[in-house]
């Protein structure tokens, strides 16, 4: 039996370079101005799920992605840098989803794949929660591990990994079945490779193939490399009560745009010296006291 | 975020010129490799995609990597360590980034891990990579050699070398030594026979070999002992693994500094004979200069956009007596002059790009199945008119990267003079581009031939009659007069009658030639794509006021003046 490696990847707004009309008045994002990208920490993710394959003899690694058809695009991507394959997660039921319930339908979707390991970035730039990957672990009960900045090593049972913590690193050691958020300061993704784009240009969801010219449907009936596999809610097992709205206890009651005033930060270590000169310095600037 | 593919739409405007598609149906044997290969495309419209999409991925690496490290890599250089070359740190960078997305090679058959790109879109890349690092562009540019593998050396070498280059193996043309510069008859490196161990030995000296510890090289030696001429030299393949060339030195160099120019020593190296013996230079070499002409005027093309880019950039953002700079007539004629320069080059660049790809794709053809008559009519017209075109291009291309530069600073003031901005460094980058792979004054030589046996005349005559919107009627009138006088300026060289007085006006009649083929090609594009009009009409304008002052040197040249030209000797 092959070892089976699954990068959990989304297709997000880019948020990096936002003009003004960016957010709709309602506090939500306004996707059609801005251009569907990979989400940059699930590139991370991707390029270490490629690099423990070429540690494994018979490693696969396949992406899944929840979204809408365009979202088959980062699977070609995927398949462009080096992933076997793709599952495109799709169904109007998954629509207003929140952490919850987006990590319900995609440790369903895993299931299937019944993987050893699990990669996915450690948040999207759309929400930046960081909240999913963890919970589709819980989910399944894989062990887990954050913030992940390399893999040391790669065992039969286990791997080491390299999380990168805010002062500082660590190293662990976790079990297999294992999921693994990857932090951007992991190694950038490898480029698109020229043989493989070409391969794989016309890797597609069946619902994709409807607006395509007649020779590139032959093509596709003689090369099953191109079925990007498609699943709904029913596909992969899925309570539709879990789902959407029905599943997501998250309401957004408003969004405020709140401005920081003050730029600068001071680091204080934990003596006593440097809490006795805050002090002073509070009470000089009347910030406390009289 | 930047990719140089995608942000200029001249190179997307040349990639979909009408003969592509004869270009890349004839490449693609009417499409029958996608039965073979899964990266074959099966209609044009397929194969104008994938080009599309490599040269997005080579235009993402352009920009993302090659020209953020151009900066250090002029600073650091490469390095001499042990007797071997060391690549500055971003060229190592560079080499990496385009390795592992798999783009060497792609002008190569698929059987040998290549794409069967044609001439022109590898010539895009060349130009893109030139945009990015002038220098590194050599190292990209010089996979050349392994055309000449493919065309002329051995089922054995071509199945054990040309796949290695897509897996990033580097190669270098060594024909230069300290006593043999332009005139490669003089090469005196020995070559000879090893019966023992089956192979050919080399032992000798080469001088300014451009990335000359490269893993794969084609090296010009004297094969036939006791002979001093051109036919006795032959080609040779050696094998860096084989560790038998010592890099004695790296050249300091006033630019280029990325790409390591080197002195070798030739051990008594086993080489492997590249095609027939005696056909070194004469036929070997011969084609691969050619192939490396055209490399440098993508080069040269390639680093006079990336001048043009920072220095448009630069007059709009400062600001002189209250006004920001580019809005006063003396920067914009510059600016104006070298865009014009820029365009009408590129044009010229990927014209001849199709005449090679034209004949090249036939000579292929011909090596499976004979060709019709037709086809070799085709193929005759197409290698004459880009042997024609192939010294005029790359004597006006290079000679224009050098203005075009110079113009650059100029418009930068004080500015440009310092290291602080990228125009001192692409200035310096320049200056090779006029002088290696034959200087200017040898591209006259060969160019020249094009003049006396009306190749240039008639292709003028041929461009004439293309239709064109009545809005360019004048332009074209224009160029058909500055025809007359070209031919008014023939006849009077050819009666001339003395050998040494043609040679010095040999100039002047190329560049004149090359300034009225570049305006018609511009003109054409104009007619297709607005955004070559005012190239159109600057080049044009241009053209015919330099044609005039070349008309009037050319018939002001008597004996008189000859003699007193010939006086020069201290």
């Amino acid at each position: 039996m092959s070892f089976r490696i699954v990068v959990l990847a989304k297709q997000v707004p880019d948020t990096r370079n936002v003009g003004k009309d960016a957010m709709k008045e309602d506090g939500t994002i306004n996707r059609a101005v801005l251009p569907a990208i990979f989400n940059p920490d699930d590139l991370n993710a991707l390029e270490m799920a490629l690099e423990v394959k070429s540690q494994i003899p018979d490693a696969t690694v396949h992406v899944i992605t929840m979204g809408p058809t365009r979202a088959t695009d980062i699977i070609r991507e995927a398949m462009y840098r080096g992933a076997d394959g793709g599952f495109l997660l799709s169904d109007a039921k998954f629509a207003g989803s929140d952490t919850l319930a987006t990590s319900y339908a995609l440790s369903k979707a895993v299931e299937k794949l019944n993987p050893n390991l699990i990669f996915c970035g450690l948040q999207a730039i759309d929400g930046d929660t960081a909240q999913v990957g963890p919970q589709i672990a819980e989910k399944l009960h894989f062990a887990q591990v954050t913030y992940a900045e390399e893999i040391v090593g790669v065992e039969p049972q286990t791997m080491t990994i390299k999380r990168r913590l805010e002062h500082g690193f660590e190293i662990v050691k976790a079990k297999l079945p294992l999921l693994v958020t990857v932090h951007s300061s992991a190694k950038t993704c490898r480029s698109r490779k020229a043989n493989l784009v070409l391969k794989y240009k016309y890797a597609k969801a069946k619902t994709e193939m409807e607006s395509v010219g007649n020779q590139y449907k032959k093509l596709y009936e003689e090369r099953p490399y191109l079925h990007i596999e498609e699943w709904n809610a029913d596909a992969v097992n899925a309570n539709v009560e879990h789902l959407g709205l029905n599943g997501s206890p998250t309401k957004v009651k408003k969004v405020d745009n709140i401005v920081l005033t003050q730029k600068d930060s001071k680091v204080l270590s934990a003596c006593d010296n440097d809490i006795e000169q805050m002090m002073v310095e509070l009470i000089d600037s009347k910030v406390i006291g009289g | 975020m930047a990719n140089f593919f995608l942000d200029n739409e001249f190179l997307q405007f040349h990639l979909s010129h009408p003969l592509m598609k004869k270009i890349v149906e004839l490449k693609e044997n009417n499409y029958k490799e996608a039965e073979q290969y899964d990266t074959a495309p099966i209609d044009f419209d397929d194969a104008m995609d994938s080009y599309a999409k490599i040269l997005e991925i080579i235009g993402e690496i352009c920009g993302d990597i090659i020209a953020p490290n151009a900066e250090s890599v002029d600073e650091e250089g490469a390095h001499l360590v042990n007797g071997e070359v060391v690549y500055a740190k971003g060229t190592q960078e560079n080499h990496r980034a385009l390795t592992d997305a798999g783009v060497y090679g792609i002008a190569l058959p698929r059987k040998y891990n290549g794409l069967n790109f044609s001439m022109v879109p590898y010539v895009m890349a060349a130009e893109m990579v030139a945009r990015a690092d002038c220098g590194f562009a050599n190292i990209w540019g010089l996979q050349d050699c392994a055309e000449t593998i493919y065309e002329f050396a051995s089922e054995e070498l071509k199945n054990k070398y040309l796949p290695l280059i897509n897996k990033g193996y580097t190669c270098s043309m060594d024909l230069t030594e300290p006593d043999a510069g332009s005139d490669l008859q003089a090469v005196q490196l020995k070559a000879h026979f090893d019966e023992q161990n089956n192979c050919w030995r080399l032992n000798g000296v080469k001088r300014f070999i451009t990335n000359g510890d490269a893993d794969i090289k084609l090296v010009l030696a004297r094969s036939e002992e006791g002979t001093k001429d051109a036919r006795g030299l032959s080609y040779f393949l050696y094998d860096r693994k084989d560790k038998a060339v010592t890099v004695r030195r790296i050249e300091h160099k006033l630019g280029i500094k990325g790409s390591p120019t080197c002195e070798l020593v030739f051990n008594n190296a086993p080489a492997q004979l590249v095609g027939e013996r005696r056909f070194g230079l004469i036929k070997y070499v011969m084609t691969l200069m050619n192939g490396a002409r055209l490399g440098v005027a993508a080069q040269s093309v390639g680093l006079s956009e990336a001048a043009y880019r920072e220095t448009v950039k630069y007059a709009n953002e400062r600001e002189q007596y209250g006004k920001k700079i580019i809005n006063f007539s003396a920067i914009k004629e510059m600016l104006g002059n070298m865009k014009a320069k820029i365009d009408a080059a590129r044009s010229l660049l990927y014209e001849n790009s199709r005449f090679v790809d034209m004949y090249k794709i036939y000579e292929t053809i011909a090596k499976e199945r004979s060709l019709t008559p037709e086809e070799r009519t085709e193929m005759k017209l197409y290698q004459k008119l880009a042997d024609a075109y192939t010294p005029m291009l790359k004597l006006m291309s290079s000679e224009y990267v050098n203005q075009v530069t110079y113009d650059a600073i100029q418009v930068h003031g004080g500015t440009g003079y310092m290291k602080d901005f990228p125009m001192e460094r692409m200035y310096r980058d320049a200056r090779i581009t006029s002088i290696y792979e034959g200087t200017s004054q040898l591209q006259v030589v060969a160019a020249i031939r094009a003049v006396g046996t009306g190749v240039y005349l008639n292709q003028m005559k041929e461009y004439e009659t293309q239709s064109i919107k009545p809005e360019f009627e004048s332009l074209k009138n224009k160029l058909i007069d500055m025809r007359t006088r070209y031919e008014m300026i023939c006849e009077k060289a050819k009666a001339v009658n003395n050998a040494e007085i043609y040679d010095l006006i040999a100039r002047r009649l190329v560049e004149t030639a090359a300034n009225i083929i570049m305006g018609h090609l511009l003109l054409a594009d104009a007619n297709k794509n607005d955004m070559f009009v005012d190239s159109a009409h600057i080049f044009i304008a241009m053209a015919d006021a330099q044609n005039r002052e070349k008309e009037n040197y050319i018939l002001s040249i008597d004996e008189t003046t000859w003699e007193a030209y010939k006086q020069i000797n201290r």
